[in-house]
């Protein structure tokens, strides 16, 4: 099961491969090619240019800014998961990649190319989806900022132009007395989650949910953001009750299903892993008000 | 040892030493942990080209033509072969795979390419031939196959019905074979039983995905008018008579050698049409040919097994004792019969296990299906017949309000019955009598190991915090050791060394230290100082090679009775040198002393040169010549190994999630000669058993398409996914075979989705859920838990 | 189709040579160098057979480029033995424990087991943690039992109380 032939190319510099990608026709861009190479060896994507992200330093970075934590398109998964400045900044990503793949896939794997090759049951797509990233899509005309919700054109599909490069994921500020989870349920656990929830939920001293962000992936073709569930949760009170409340109505969310898990089970999941995670970020909220 | 000896196993103390039964290191581990080992695919031969198959796309379609034409223009490729061109180098359109049994109606064989009617999605219709793979495989997409697509069949139950579609053109129907097991009065216990009830048992596909797909190298050697063949197999033996037939040669020039081979687990057992091709096309260009399995092909293009329907009826009277099962099952044997007919026949029998059954009425019809073909994955169909038992079992016991132990216990077959002469006529029209065991015991002794009594304690506590608990329990009998013959010859040379030949064959097994250890036993030297040959037609003449659990029986058997008779000759040789009587010596350390007399000893060296014979002088003794003995031992009969697996299981009822906590086995597969490996074994089986119970799932479409082609897919078990598995032995000696071994290599698969199942509905216990159907992915165990709340509800 | 001039130094030897672009790093170690330890088992990353350190890292070689290993450093199995072939630890362990059977997968586990040894240093490993860290390698033989049992041995204990928690 050998990929089909292609030219390789290795810019050392972002402007060298953004000329590249708009210039090569029936190229794709590699960045760890943990997604992109098993469908080339099945011969299932045979591009005619390869161009190779790889190289070029300028891509892989962590950054902890004032407007919050910016990571390079090409930061490895391994960096990200042992990173203090995640860590501290958005242990949410933390968080969904304990589920991602394994550690010699996380090693190559990058957030990047997790997010562009936007598998509806991948991890990070999801959690860029909860905490409403910003992307950053360079191309030979300058740079664009997408907001999440409008970079899935739809299944496995990005709205970049063919001309454009993913450079840098913004995960924004990340807000004052949080607490955030990621639960998924697989068969095995590092599979791609049949469903998986990221939520952040943010209180006030009173216990009021100043902040709401749920984002469910595997019961739709991309991330999805539960807006009615989390307009049902901001300004009340926090009570188990409340996301008793809030895990039913994730239950009662249209779902896509298939053969192997219906769209009921799905719905069912969502619901469950609602009430999980919501009860998790919650028990953390409270442990980070406490310290 | 808690079993009984009932025959006369041969062995004495002095002879066994302490090596058998000892769990010593393995002779193949150094080379494989320092990547020194020899696979197919790390085999290189000078001027050797690459081939790959074009195979069909349509599940049953006549080939109307196939347009090689941009294929052969590709640089670097060789040839691009159809059947036509092969045909010429056959001396039969098919290959000759059909196995004697009355159960067959007609035979349906399989062909090495594709002539005219393509019967299955992988089945292989055009051999590339090229510099690398890579470019063979840039060839095989430029190969235009034109397609008459045919109806298809996918169910066995439907695929019988009048009026069905043919899964082969070639074949008058789709009945390839079809069993009747029956004995006892059927009709009058139904008609006179306590209670009945009927049910319906599903199996879905799953295979042996071995981590080392197969392989094949050719290589036709004009100088030596030899053609070898480096084969991923696990029969070199078989492969070879077939591929003379096939090739129309003679043995001298063929040779057939397993290399180091990755796992087998079944359908390395099978000859596949690959292993025609690929000779023949060696042959035909005279260049080395390597093929090397991918894993798509490992799902479109090896045998699977597993699927079958089962609508069975059981009687049985007031205190839960087995009266008689009756009913039929349908067989879905894919597109063709690599292997023989007998899975279904393996379930039926290995149904009964280790229980009376008085009255059996079984029909099995084996229906042909345009999906990849089958034959035996470990197990061999015996997963099932003891899923159908231990599944009804638990129910009668539900019925009756009697514990799963208990029901188990009142239909064990005694001790004191053994040997146990079952109702059942096999094959070969003998008896299937059970040789040894004390089965009651080695329940009683899992239930002890497993602590059966305190779970209640342990349910309870789970439950308190908020987590679904169950506990199953399975028992079953594992025939082993299948004959007719294995061979194994023992030479020492000049040099001293202990060489072992044999036609017994390794994919893992630790085969090479099983024969070691038994002839170093014999010597008292070191298991390393023995060299073994396993799995090289060239060594060993004759030979079955590996399947139905049976190394340690035949090929250790014939090892330990060839070491006995070099080490008589051995002794008999040195009195006559050392001139004392053959009494007074002994064997230790690899050389013959004078007991009590330190100085005075032959080395085995010394006695093989003696026997090696100078020109003109005459032999030691007037002995024989050479120091060698060869052995074909043929069993006397099967041996039965059995256990008892039980398991604690926790069920997320929300999910569908099954985790397995604890994992407890009593196995008795009679004397062990390496309790480390038989470990192994089990602990592997028991780990393959689970897969096809929770993970794995191979899925085809209405059309006969594979939905199942990546291991992302088709989930193996992985080491976070699967329990420890606590093992205890007991050891009953076979009275059939001097060692007094029995198999291992298939029992914990038999066990291990029966009691899965059973510890799945004792944690949903509330809901009265039954699971007849293999495997259960977590959604559709939601499914079934959905079913019950809502059915509980409305209750 | 392009050819590319690589340096990559594979088990502390420095090996020029030119490639296709689409040969992948394990058919560069297995046909190029003949380092045939590293085993190619579904290559789509999914088995752990194909595993090798990159720059100290465990990778599928399967999934990565030769060209993009270029002026990297590779260690594959045939580097864990000492020169004298005296087994490393992690290998001797997993013979004493049964941790491998045909064998096949058995490279793949080391470089896995190699890499958590380095990381881990002093930290007590669990046995949860240990079959995290197997999980992508899979092993038809063994049920993996005996690898984990060689780990436990190798890397350092968590208290005995945590050794069964799975």
């Amino acid at each position: 099961m050998k990929p089909s032939a292609f030219t390789y190319h290795a810019p050392r510099t972002l402007t060298e491969a953004l000329t590249l990608v708009a210039t090569l026709d029936n190229a794709r861009v590699l960045a760890g090619g943990q997604s992109l190479m098993p469908m080339m060896n099945y011969r299932v994507v045979q591009p005619e240019h390869l161009i190779d992200l790889g190289r070029i330093p300028e891509l892989a970075f962590v950054e902890d800014t004032a407007d919050g934590l910016k990571v390079g398109a090409m930061t490895t998964q391994r960096t990200i998961e042992r990173s203090d400045v995640v860590q501290k900044r958005c242990p949410l990503l933390i968080d969904a990649l304990f589920h991602v793949g394994h550690q010699q896939t996380r090693n190559r794997g990058t957030i990047g190319g997790s997010i562009c090759h936007l598998d509806p049951s991948a991890e990070l797509p999801v959690t860029a989806c909860a905490l409403d990233a910003v992307l950053t899509a360079a191309s030979n005309n300058g740079r664009r900022k997408i907001t999440f919700a409008d970079f899935p054109a739809g299944y496995l599909t990005t709205s970049l132009e063919p001309d454009e490069i993913l450079v840098q994921i913004d995960f924004g500020k990340w807000p004052e007395r949080a607490g955030s989870a990621f639960e998924e349920y697989a068969v095995r656990p590092a599979d791609f989650a049949i469903v998986s929830i990221a939520t952040v939920i943010a209180l006030d001293e009173g216990d009021i949910v100043t902040d709401a962000r749920i984002a469910a992936g595997g019961i739709a073709p991309v991330p999805t953001r539960l807006t009615n569930v989390e307009t049902m949760l901001k300004g009340k009170r926090v009570s188990s009750a409340l996301i008793e409340r809030a895990a039913t109505a994730a239950a009662t969310l249209p779902a896509e299903g298939d053969d192997m898990n219906p769209a009921e089970y799905r719905q069912e999941l969502a619901g469950h892993l609602t009430q999980r995670a919501l009860t998790k970020a919650l028990q953390r909220v409270r442990a980070s008000a406490d310290t | 040892m808690s079993g009984k000896s009932l025959g006369t196993a041969s062995l004495s103390p002095e002879r066994s030493g302490e090596l058998i039964g000892s769990s010593v290191p393995r002779v193949e581990d150094t080379r494989l942990l320092r990547g020194e080992a020899r696979f197919i695919d790390d085999i290189v031969l000078p001027d050797m080209l690459h081939a790959v198959f074009a195979r069909s796309r349509s599940a049953h379609a006549r080939i109307k033509g196939v347009d090689t034409a941009a294929a052969k223009a590709v640089p670097g490729v060789h040839a691009v072969l159809l059947y036509a061109d092969l045909r010429p180098l056959l001396t039969c359109d098919r290959i000759p795979l059909a196995l004697a049994a009355a159960a067959v109606k007609f035979d349906a064989e399989p062909v090495c390419l594709v002539n005219d009617e393509a019967c299955y999605v992988g089945e292989p219709i055009a051999l590339v031939v090229a510099d690398n793979r890579r470019i063979a495989e840039d060839a095989a997409a430029l190969i235009e196959v034109d397609y008459d697509e045919l109806p298809v069949v996918t169910d066995p139950h439907d695929g019988l019905l009048p009026g069905a579609p043919r899964a082969r053109l070639d074949c008058p129907d789709n009945l390839t074979a079809e069993h009747v097991v029956k004995y006892g009065d059927v009709d009058r216990i139904f008609g006179t039983a306590a209670h009945t009830f009927s049910e319906q048992f599903r199996m879905e596909k799953g295979g042996g995905f071995s981590i080392e797909p197969r392989g094949i190298i050719a290589r036709y050697d004009a100088v030596e008018d030899l053609l070898t063949v480096w084969n991923g197999t696990q029969t070199p033996h078989r492969a070879k008579t077939v591929m003379v037939q096939t090739l129309g040669l003679a043995e001298h020039q063929l040779r057939v050698i397993a290399p180091d081979v990755g796992g087998g687990f079944g359908p390395k057992a099978v000859f596949h049409p690959e292993e025609i091709a690929i000779p023949a096309a060696a042959l035909l260009l005279r260049r080395p040919i390597k093929w090397f399995e991918d894993r798509l092909e490992s799902f479109t293009a090896t045998v699977q097994e597993r699927r079958q329907i089962w609508n069975v009826e059981v009687a049985f009277d007031a205190a839960g004792k087995l009266g008689g099962i009756r009913g039929r099952i349908y067989h879905d044997h894919g597109a063709n019969v690599p292997y023989g007919v007998a899975l279904p026949y393996n379930g039926i029998t290995n149904m009964i296990g280790p229980y009376v059954l008085p009255a059996l009425h079984l029909t099995a019809s084996l229906c042909l299906t345009n999906m990849v073909p089958v034959a035996p994955t470990r197990g061999a169909g015996r997963p099932q017949g003891t899923f159908v038992m231990e599944r009804m079992l638990d129910r009668i016991a539900r019925t009756l309000d009697l514990t799963r132990d208990e029901v188990r216990r009142r239909n064990l077959i005694p001790p004191e019955q053994m040997p146990y002469a079952t109702p059942i006529k096999q094959r070969d029209g003998s008896v299937m009598t059970y040789d040894s065991g004390d089965y009651p015991q080695c329940q009683r002794r899992a239930l002890a190991a497993a602590d059966w009594n305190g779970f209640e304690e342990r349910r309870v506590a789970a439950l308190r915090e908020g987590r679904l608990l169950g506990i199953g329990l399975a028992n079953y009998v594992e025939g082993t050791g299948r004959g007719p013959f294995e061979s194994t010859a023992i030479r020492i040379g000049a040099s001293g060394q202990i060489f072992v030949t044999s036609g017994a064959t390794a994919q893992g097994q630790g085969t090479k230290t099983m024969l070691a250890q038994l002839a170093a036993s014999v010597f008292g030297v070191s298991p390393d100082r023995v060299h073994v040959t396993d799995g090289d037609t060239a060594a060993t003449p004759l030979g079955l090679g590996a399947f139905a659990s049976r190394q340690a029986v035949t090929a250790g058997n014939a090892a330990y009775l060839a070491a006995q008779s070099v080490a008589e000759k051995a002794k008999a040789v040195a009195s006559v040198m050392l001139e004392v009587a053959p009494e007074d010596l002994e064997l230790k350390d690899g050389e013959i002393r004078v007991a009590g007399v330190p100085k005075l000893k032959k080395s085995l060296a010394e006695v093989a040169r003696a026997l090696g014979g100078l020109p003109g002088f005459a032999l030691p003794g007037n002995m024989d010549p050479g120091l060698a003995a060869a052995v074909d031992y043929q069993p006397m009969g099967m041996t039965y190994t059995n256990g008892t697996h039980i398991a604690e299981a926790e069920v997320n009822p929300i999910s569908g999630a099954v985790k397995i906590h604890r994992y407890t086995v009593v196995h008795d597969c009679g004397r062990m000669i390496n309790p480390m490996m038989v470990e192994g074994q089990v602990r592997g089986g028991v780990v393959h058993g689970i897969g096809m119970t929770l993970f794995e799932l191979m899925r085809f479409d209405d059309s006969g398409q594979p939905l199942t082609g990546t291991l992302a897919d088709y989930l193996l078990p992985t080491a976070d996914v699967v329990p420890r598995i606590d093992i205890h032995h007991m050891e009953s000696p076979s009275p059939l075979n001097p060692l007094g071994v029995k198999g291992a290599a298939e029992s914990g698969t038999i066990g291990a989705p029966s009691v899965v199942i059973s510890a799945i509905e004792d944690a949903l216990r509330p809901l009265e859920l039954r699971i007849t159907e293999l495997p259960i992915l977590p959604a559709r165990l939601r499914a079934l838990i959905r079913t019950a709340q809502k059915a509980a509800k409305h209750a | 189709m392009s050819t590319h001039e690589i340096t990559i130094t594979v088990n502390g030897k420095e090996h020029k040579r030119t490639v296709d672009s689409r040969l992948h790093l394990a058919d560069f170690l297995r046909q190029e160098l003949s380092l045939t330890g590293t085993h190619i088992g579904c290559e789509h990353g999914v088995c752990g057979a194909c595993t090798v350190l990159v720059d100290g890292a465990s990778a599928r070689s399967c999934l990565m480029l030769a060209v993009q290993a270029d002026g990297r450093r590779v260690e594959t199995i045939e580097s864990v033995a000492a020169p004298d072939g005296a087994l490393h630890p992690i290998q001797a362990a997993l013979s004493r424990h049964h941790g491998l059977q045909c064998g096949y997968c058995t490279p793949g586990v080391v470089m896995t087991l190699l890499e958590l040894q380095r990381e881990c240093g002093d930290t007590p490993m669990t046995e949860a943690e240990i079959r995290r860290a197997l999980s992508g390698n899979l092993c038809r033989c063994t049920g993996y039992q005996g690898m984990v049992e060689a780990a436990l041995d190798v890397l350092p204990r968590a208290a005995a109380g945590e050794r069964t928690k799975a």
